[in-house]
């Protein structure tokens, strides 16, 4: 397996990064660069869309590639329009809670609907971290934000399970803490030739793990690690693992 | 695909869709919304036979959105909205100015605000067209007035956003898109059609050094960084410096505004020794023109003025023949419509008689003939 510093030269811009420290955008990008390689994918056949939030900078501008950057919610639309003219072209789109499931929500589902050949990958991180921590679709119920200081009373989107009832034909969901299985799927989503859905539940301690006494990041990854399962009836639990590979 | 010359019975809308295949459109994304419907249509037909792709996608900010997609991957793309659809896809229009992307965007416009009367004509999207995103931009906007100008300047659209790297409309409306007329279907050796600079190698500037910098398409290996955020000339955002935002901004407006005598278009008649000069464009254009001639036919010194190039104006045309005429009669179908730009370029050396006409009609010649008779 190649060293961290090799895959950073090989498929990273030389730039700084801007993400704040603990943030789960790096977990994410590396378990994304190490399924690129381990496929052999050529970046110069790769169009990299995001939208508009800290999940969208993971990799735009870092990922060495074509990347567009566009506007909030709608990287789905942008990617389906290059993906049709340029078939040829592998499409991932690095996106987050608020800009797929909140302002995109209509091009999530109508790409999934349309089993439209790209890879989506989510990072949830349960709150808007860009704008400073406010109360997102996914933020958990009675969870606080910045929006919600009593804590959100409305329930949260399960994102996956709504992309499968909208038709993907692969959807996974793992967290941060996950990074290995991450890889994994990244590849097979990757490799799956139509809508394929990668959940990441992601850490914010700046702003949601702050506003909601985690004292650091790594306690979010335990919590995560923690209170998720593979198992799909469990109670209380979130689900971690393929919900539809079809 | 047009082989030859061919006339035809046309509606504009139709014309539009002919004139986008022939000016080598190879994308079109739209969501139904009347009065434009039917140039999705047309494409959805004419596209497959030129190798070419149609979507319906989910609403107007995804096929703006996808618009601008492919035209990153290769393609020369194109949009068709109304009324409300236009004010959806505003967001899009300045992202694709800030990112320098060429597409196409045709607004058929229908009388407003809101739903309005979705059926019928209105021009009250001039401000709107040119002014509707947010921020310091510019854009190019042309108003056909007549089916054969649907097809001419929907063609003329494409290769000004190929020239610009810059969205350009084509500001049509209810009338001019439905109305049923002879149409010359211009073969392709006899249009002037202008492709995009593409880099040929090396180490170049995107968004950048020149002033219309060459544009690459997604998977030849440029690794470009696309964003709507401030970026430096190579596409790497910057947003935060002062500079780099001056630079761009500066240069994004300046494109259009440097090259404006080489962009605008006009038309005009019986304008030489006018007194009164009567401006209409897109729908108003012929009962202007119309009442015009009845008042030449009097004896009166009435001329038309037409503009074609709504954005930029013809501002420098129009400040000549006010060295004559004192008085102008603006006919729009619309209360604001481009009255504000006419204010601006007369400079208060005209008296200007605003004479709008909405509820979904447009005025008849010898009601601009009565209103000349009037200013006498």
């Amino acid at each position: 397996m190649a060293s961290v510093s090799e895959l950073r030269n090989k498929y990273l811009r030389n730039l700084p990064t801007r993400f704040c420290p603990g943030c789960g955008n790096g977990i994410v990008l590396g378990a994304f660069i190490r399924a690129v390689d381990e496929l052999r994918l050529k970046p110069k056949d790769m169009l990299m869309c995001s939208g508009i939030g800290c999940s969208s900078w993971t990799i735009s501008p870092y990922f060495h590639a074509d990347t567009l950057h566009t506007l909030h919610g709608r990287p789905i639309a942008f990617a389906t329009g290059a993906k049709i003219v340029n078939p040829n072209l592998k499409v991932v789109v690095f996106s987050g809670d608020g800009d797929l499931a909140s302002i995109g929500g209509n091009h999530l589902i109508h790409g999934a609907r349309r089993n439209m050949d790209m890879t989506v990958i989510c990072i949830n991180n349960f709150n808007y971290g860009m704008t400073g921590g406010q109360v997102s679709p996914t933020t958990p119920l009675n969870s606080k934000t910045t929006t919600t200081p009593l804590g959100t009373n409305e329930k949260p989107f399960d994102i996956s399970e709504l992309v499968v009832a909208a038709g993907a034909s692969y959807v996974a969901r793992w967290t941060t803490y996950h990074a290995r299985q991450l890889t994994k799927s990244i590849k097979k989503g990757m490799e799956n030739r139509g809508f394929s859905f990668i959940e990441v539940l992601s850490q914010c301690p700046t702003y949601y793990g702050r506003l909601n006494r985690f004292k650091d990041a790594a306690e979010i990854l335990n919590w995560f690690k923690e209170n998720s399962t593979m198992e799909k009836e469990a109670e209380g639990k979130i689900f971690v693992g393929e919900f539809i590979d079809r | 695909m047009i082989k030859s010359s061919q006339v035809r019975f046309i509606q504009g809308n139709e014309a539009c869709a002919e004139a986008a295949i022939a000016a080598g459109c190879r994308f079109f994304a739209g969501y139904p919304i009347t009065p434009s419907t039917e140039i999705m249509e047309k494409m959805c037909k004419l596209l497959p036979s030129v190798n070419g792709h149609f979507m319906q996608m989910e609403d107007e900010i995804a096929s703006i959105s996808s618009v601008i997609g492919a035209s990153w991957a290769g393609a020369k793309a194109m949009t068709a909205t109304s009324g409300p659809g236009f004010s959806l896809m505003q967001e899009g229009i300045g992202y694709a100015a800030m990112t320098e992307t060429p597409i196409v965007i045709v607004d058929v416009q229908r009388s407003g605000p809101s739903t309005g009367q979705a059926t019928l004509v209105g021009q009250g999207d001039i401000m709107q067209a040119r002014f509707g995103s947010h921020g310091d931009y510019e854009i190019i906007a042309v108003a056909p007035s007549t089916a054969q100008e649907m097809f001419d300047l929907t063609v003329d659209a494409f290769n000004l956003a190929e020239t610009y790297r810059v969205p350009v409309i084509v500001l049509s409306d209810a009338m001019v898109g439905q109305n049923r007329e002879r149409v010359t279907l211009r073969r392709d050796r006899e249009i002037k059609i202008v492709d995009r600079k593409t880099p040929i190698g090396g180490e170049e500037l995107f968004f950048g050094g020149d002033e219309i910098p060459p544009m690459p398409k997604f998977g030849d290996g440029f690794f470009v960084h696309i964003t709507g955020s401030t970026h430096r000339a190579d596409g790497i955002r910057e947003e935060t410096t002062v500079d780099v935002h001056e630079k761009l901004v500066t240069r994004l407006c300046a494109k259009i505004e440097k090259n404006k005598e080489k962009i605008v278009k006009f038309e005009e008649h019986f304008t030489e020794d006018a007194d009164i000069l009567v401006i209409g464009y897109g729908a108003t254009a012929r009962p202007s023109l119309g009442g015009v001639v009845t008042a030449r036919e009097r004896g009166i010194p009435a001329g038309f003025f037409r503009p074609v190039t709504i954005w930029p104006s013809p501002e420098k045309k129009l400040e000549e023949l006010l060295e004559h005429a004192k008085t102008i009669i603006l006919c729009e179908c619309s209360l604001r419509g481009y009255k504000p730009e006419i204010e601006r370029i007369a400079k208060r050396k005209a008296k200007i008689i605003h004479f709008p006409k909405i509820g979904g009609t447009v005025h008849t010649s010898t009601e601009v003939f009565n209103m000349i008779q009037r200013c006498i």
